[in-house]
């Protein structure tokens, strides 16, 4: 592995020298490096490309890396990992991934991730998105996550693209059983004349289920972002989607956030806000000694911290 | 010492031009300014003037005998002047710490953080990584704001109103914070209030009505005359009161 790769791995996945636990490595379109442990296994697929990861139920505290790097030009990755997470466990899993993209062809990295989390399960999933390198080549991510939550279940999924990536459309279903969870916190920014689409679709089957979706993101310069959410309340269940935008330069952000309540009980809430940053909150970092251009850099990082 | 030389400022209203500050001259020296008057006197708009905020359509502001009329807020900030808003603004993210961390202008101890927010009466461990943001009480905000002008401990402090919002209980201890402040920072502090309380202890009083400076000087001079004269501001209310009694 080179070090633009290690680099590349440090950024994404935390991943810097040894590293405990099980973790499987993608790189430029093939396996580069895989360990399991007694509780976490991890098998190629025979039908297609990509692998499952199977987390013995009762499994707690492991962490398990899942990164992909991609530092040539021109490779075009399509991955399906399946995660089968067995009762009981408690469990994070960190994925991502890097491209360095110094030529002038297009690199680009489709991951679907289908989540199995089972009986009061938790799992944490962090996924960072990260582009880098001055070719002329594309970066682009399209990650699809299909997540299903048996009874009891607990997901927290944690995404965040800071700058690097010309073009992504995430994809993210869920399916919600009695009393799963799921809390989605996306973050986001875009530059120069990127594009970024968001599509969320929470179905809440099970009673006392309930899903918080919370994006956050900035987008500078020409670029464009969508949002979309669709939380549907088939049951007894909470339901909260928000899309919280700051818009800097010639940048559109548009946010289509919708619920629908199939059921009598259903409790659905969402929120939209979409503005420049407010005068008054540069005005008072000002008056505490920062440049203009200081107070909004402050207020951009707290915003998407 | 920070000096106005014939501020005026009108703006742009539905009904015309209005004149808000009219040829406003003062000359403030170190110690505890208040500046008191009716609502819509000027009060908060010569505050901002002095913060650069707001232009002024004319004259000059002198600090320490240096023309600052032209320069930014963040210059005017640098060169020691503070400002605590009559209402403080929230921030999605930014953290009470951040906010202390950015006001000192250097990365500062938990123990520094926390001296600040427990001289403004907020338990500072419960405080400190909360956001400021909608989250918090607008008493709450009012006091981290005013500790982020003592973390800044500068030559000159505005506080535009710092008791609105602030609860009985409190209001003692905000009193002691200006009475520390005034012993340890120097300076001048500048404070905008309408409550006898802090007019009472500051050296000098200010009183600011539709956009004049109708009086100003030592406390002891100002305030048995305005004290005695509240029929001035409104007769018809304060006859009505009377009334009442």
């Amino acid at each position: 592995m080179n070090n633009i790769e290690k680099d590349l791995l440090k950024i994404i996945a935390d991943m810097d020298g040894a590293v405990n636990g099980a973790f499987n490595i993608r790189a430029n379109g093939s396996l580069a490096e895989r360990h399991v442990t007694e509780n976490v296994d991890i098998r190629n697929k025979t039908d297609k490309d990509g692998i499952d990861i199977i987390i013995r139920p009762g499994t707690k505290g492991e962490t398990i890396h899942i990164p992909v790097i991609i530092s040539e030009s021109g490779v075009n990755d399509l991955v399906y990992n399946d995660f089968i997470i067995g009762d009981d466990c408690d469990v994070t899993i960190m994925a991502g991934c890097g491209i360095h993209n110094c030529g002038d062809e297009e690199s680009r990295h489709d991951g679907i991730h289908s989540f199995f989390v089972g009986k009061n399960a938790r799992v944490k999933y962090i996924e960072r998105h990260y582009g880098e390198g001055d070719g002329t080549g594309g970066k682009n991510m399209n990650p699809t996550t299909v997540v299903n939550i048996a009874e009891g279940g607990y997901m927290e999924m944690e995404t965040s693209q800071i700058k690097g990536i010309d073009n992504t459309s995430r994809v993210t279903r869920a399916t919600l059983d009695t009393d799963a969870t799921l809390i989605i916190r996306e973050k986001l920014m875009t530059h120069g004349t990127q594009r970024a689409d968001t599509d969320f679709s929470v179905d809440m089957n099970g009673e006392n289920s309930s899903a918080n979706v919370v994006s956050r993101s900035v987008a500078c310069d020409n670029s464009v972002q969508v949002y979309r959410s669709n939380i549907n309340g088939n049951n007894k269940c909470h339901g909260h989607t928000e899309c919280d935008a700051i818009i800097m330069g010639d940048a559109k952000v548009s946010a289509i956030p919708e619920i629908n309540a199939n059921h009598i009980d259903a409790s659905l809430i969402h929120e939209a806000a979409i503005g420049k940053i407010a005068g008054e909150q540069l005005i008072k970092l000002m008056t505490l000694g920062l440049s203009e251009a200081e107070a909004e850099e402050e207020i951009v990082n707290g915003f998407l911290k | 010492m920070l000096e106005l030389k014939n501020i005026s400022f009108s703006a742009e209203t539905e009904d015309g031009v209005k004149e808000i500050l009219k040829d406003i001259s003062m000359k403030i020296d170190d110690g505890f300014l208040a500046i008191t008057g009716p609502n819509g006197g000027g009060k908060s708009t010569l505050a901002k003037v002095i913060a650069g905020i707001i232009k002024p359509t004319s004259g000059k502001i002198l600090l320490d005998g240096e023309d600052i009329t032209d320069l930014s807020i963040t210059e005017r900030a640098k060169r020691g002047v503070s400002f605590a808003f009559q209402q403080p603004v929230r921030f999605k993210g930014i953290t009470v710490n951040d906010l202390i961390r950015l006001a000192s202008g250097k990365e500062i101890t938990m123990s520094e953080a926390c001296d600040y927010l427990s001289q403004v009466g907020l338990c500072a461990r419960d405080y400190i990584n909360r956001e400021v943001n909608a989250s918090l009480s607008g008493g709450e905000l009012k006091r981290i704001e005013i500790a982020t002008v003592l973390a800044r401990g500068t030559k000159v402090s505005l506080f535009d109103e710092p008791e609105a919002g602030i609860d009985l209980w409190s209001f003692g201890n905000l009193i002691n914070v200006f009475e520390k402040m005034h012993e340890t920072l120097g300076g001048s502090i500048i404070i905008i209030s309408h409550q006898e309380r802090i007019l009472n202890i500051a050296d000098n009083v200010a009183v600011l009505s539709a956009g004049e400076l109708k009086s100003y000087g030592k406390r002891e001079d100002i305030l048995p005359e305005l004290l005695g004269h509240t029929s001035a501001v409104c007769p018809v209310l304060t006859s009505s009161m009377k009334g009442a009694q």
